[in-house]
């Protein structure tokens, strides 16, 4: 496995959470502390093993395409924070 | 003695033969709610009026007709909020009914309200909910467990009837073993996972809580089942789960796992769980010491793919379409930040980081992907102890309830609490938890009955026979 010193910051990024530095610094010994156990996984013999999808004969289950009972539009935008004219409002992305 | 203290099985007699009505009942509830869960506080929110209007109408003709049944707080109910315990469903109304909601309606149950939980369902101990933590029934400075915390308290403190709650790594069996109720996690896809707010989609399945081992059989004959809506919901049609219920277990080979009684484990729990395995064996059962070697990998495995999943099934809440959305924010990306700064508690930030790390770039193969070839090496142990074996029994958790507080801020300590059923959800098995004994300072201690897949009439069986033989179950916390 890769050696640790996780670039907590980065990974944040990517999963588009705001830290405060005092999280950064405790996350990151906390994370540190958790891929160090995990780093056991390393001493298990995996060559030849099949995922569940290969061996089990699970196949993909598909059904015809007809539209079936959904959420109205109305009901749909119940919940959203910015409703707009029967859209969700979203900040500007263009310029 | 007050309504609130029966069971689903003795309630449908009386409510048929119509010494009671479910009005009564539902009133018999809400003021054994009222007097207790200032203390407990299993509940995140109660619908009393709703409650007596279904009572009104209730069908005693039907299989759980004038039930009132609790509801851990991440299945949707139409017109009710859904919160996950997390800020950032704070106002979300649900606008649809999950499937085992439709069903338990159909089932003739009354809902009652929705229980508390670990936020997004990640925890063993209802600590990390933003609404608060709940107290174990049997000592109010003690966890109930988790993250099905609020249910197994709302059970063991008689607060309702039976609960639904959500087992992803253990999160009903080992609140039902901290606070002495009955836990049933299903095998995966025997109950439809539609209108559950996913956590780990591979993993999560809904089950019930429930003061004994015949009350579980019903409830989850209700909510079973293929289910269109699921595509991961088993094509075969569920069984009747109570029909083996009594039949005696003379003859069956139950396994020991030897991985499970190792150092560590509190002796009270070991003792106890030992005298249950020969309580086992008296009633007519062979043991079998069995071996499950990949035991010591299941948690590191789980943790993996459970956080990888959950990385992705989170990243729904962006503040756009439902839930909270940060204000005056400049543009999109401090928009996600800080909803999801804003919104999210530690654990499920923790999470998030550790599932996204081990999902990124350069890192796929050495974490995920090795922790779920590890995973089917876990689950070849199951088959193969299988063979020799109809059933698999352990402690459900190493010890008794903790302190609140204890491990808040060590995760692995906390990770460790999950450690005896962790495996069951990785190899997608069914398991029960019942009650075999108390601590010397009155604690409850929980048995796990583990079956192969589909086999949830066996354990149900084996449940059965021990509980009938025993009467753990019948113990009540003072609540004083």
């Amino acid at each position: 496995m890769p050696t640790l010193a996780i670039d907590v910051a980065y990974v944040a990024e990517l999963a588009r959470l705001r830290l405060s530095p005092e999280e950064i610094e405790t996350f990151g010994d906390q994370l540190e502390q958790v891929l160090a156990y995990v780093k056991k996984l390393e001493e298990v013999d995996v060559q030849d093993v099949a995922l569940v999808g290969e061996e089990s004969g699970f196949q993909n289950r598909l059904r015809p395409d007809r539209p079936l009972p959904e959420l109205t539009q109305g009901e749909a935008l119940e919940n959203a924070p910015q409703p707009a004219g029967g859209l969700f409002l979203v900040p500007r992305i263009l310029e | 003695m007050s309504l609130a203290f029966a069971t689903i099985q003795e309630l449908r007699r009386r409510l048929r033969a119509k010494e009671v009505h479910p009005r009564e009942l539902v009133e018999a509830l809400l003021d054994r709610i009222s007097s207790v869960d200032p203390k407990v506080k299993a509940y995140n929110y109660l619908h009393p009026e709703r409650a007596l209007e279904s009572a009104q109408k209730a069908d005693i003709s039907l299989p759980l007709g004038g039930v009132p049944i609790a509801i851990k707080d991440l299945i949707n109910v139409r017109g009710e909020p859904c919160t996950c315990a997390s800020r950032i469903l704070e106002g979300y109304i649900a606008p649809y009914d999950a499937t085992v909601i439709e069903r338990l309606r159909a089932a003739g149950a009354i809902l009652l309200g929705r229980t508390n939980m670990d936020e997004f369902a990640m925890g063993s101990s209802t600590e990390n909910s933003a609404w608060g933590v709940t107290r174990n029934p049997w000592d109010l400075s003690r966890v109930p467990g988790g993250s099905s915390g609020g249910s197994a308290a709302a059970v063991a403190a008689h607060e309702a009837i039976a609960a639904l709650g959500s087992d992803t790594g253990g999160s009903i069996r080992q609140p039902a073993s901290f606070c002495g109720c009955v836990g049933l996690k299903p095998t995966y896809g025997r109950v439809s996972r539609y209108g559950l707010t996913a956590f780990a989609s591979s993993l999560d399945q809904i089950g019930p809580l429930t003061k004994t081992v015949a009350d579980a059989a019903l409830v989850l004959e209700s909510i079973a089942g293929v289910d269109p809506r699921d595509n991961t919901c088993d094509p075969t049609p569920a069984p009747s789960f109570s029909a083996k219920l009594g039949e005696e277990i003379r003859g069956m080979t139950l396994g020991i796992p030897k991985e499970y009684f190792v150092s560590g484990i509190d002796p009270e729990v070991e003792d106890a769980t030992r005298q249950a395995i020969s309580h086992l064996e008296g009633l007519g059962a062979t043991l079998r010491e069995i071996s499950l070697p990949h035991t010591a990998y299941s948690i590191a495995s789980y943790y993996l793919v459970a956080t990888a999943e959950a990385s992705a099934n989170l990243a729904r809440f962006d503040g756009m379409r439902y839930g909270r959305r940060a204000k005056e924010c400049d543009d999109l990306l401090e928009t996600y930040g800080r909803t999801r700064d804003e919104g999210f508690g530690r654990e499920v930030k923790r999470r998030i980081l550790l599932g996204t790390y081990a999902l990124s770039s350069g890192y796929y193969d050495a974490y995920y992907l090795r922790a779920q070839k590890v995973r089917m090496r876990i689950r070849e142990d199951f088959l193969a102890a299988f063979r020799d074996c109809q059933a698999i029994v352990t402690p459900t958790s190493p010890t008794p309830a903790f302190r609140l507080g204890e491990r808040a801020e060590d995760p692995l300590q906390m990770y460790l609490a999950d450690i005896f059923t962790i495996a069951v959800n990785l190899a997608g098995l069914c398991a029960i938890s019942l009650p075999c004994g108390f601590t010397r300072s009155g604690l409850p201690i929980g048995l796990q009955i583990i079956g192969p897949m589909r086999q949830e009439e066996t354990i149900l069986q084996v449940g059965y026979a021990y509980e009938q033989s025993t009467d753990w179950h019948t113990l009540r916390p003072s609540l004083s």
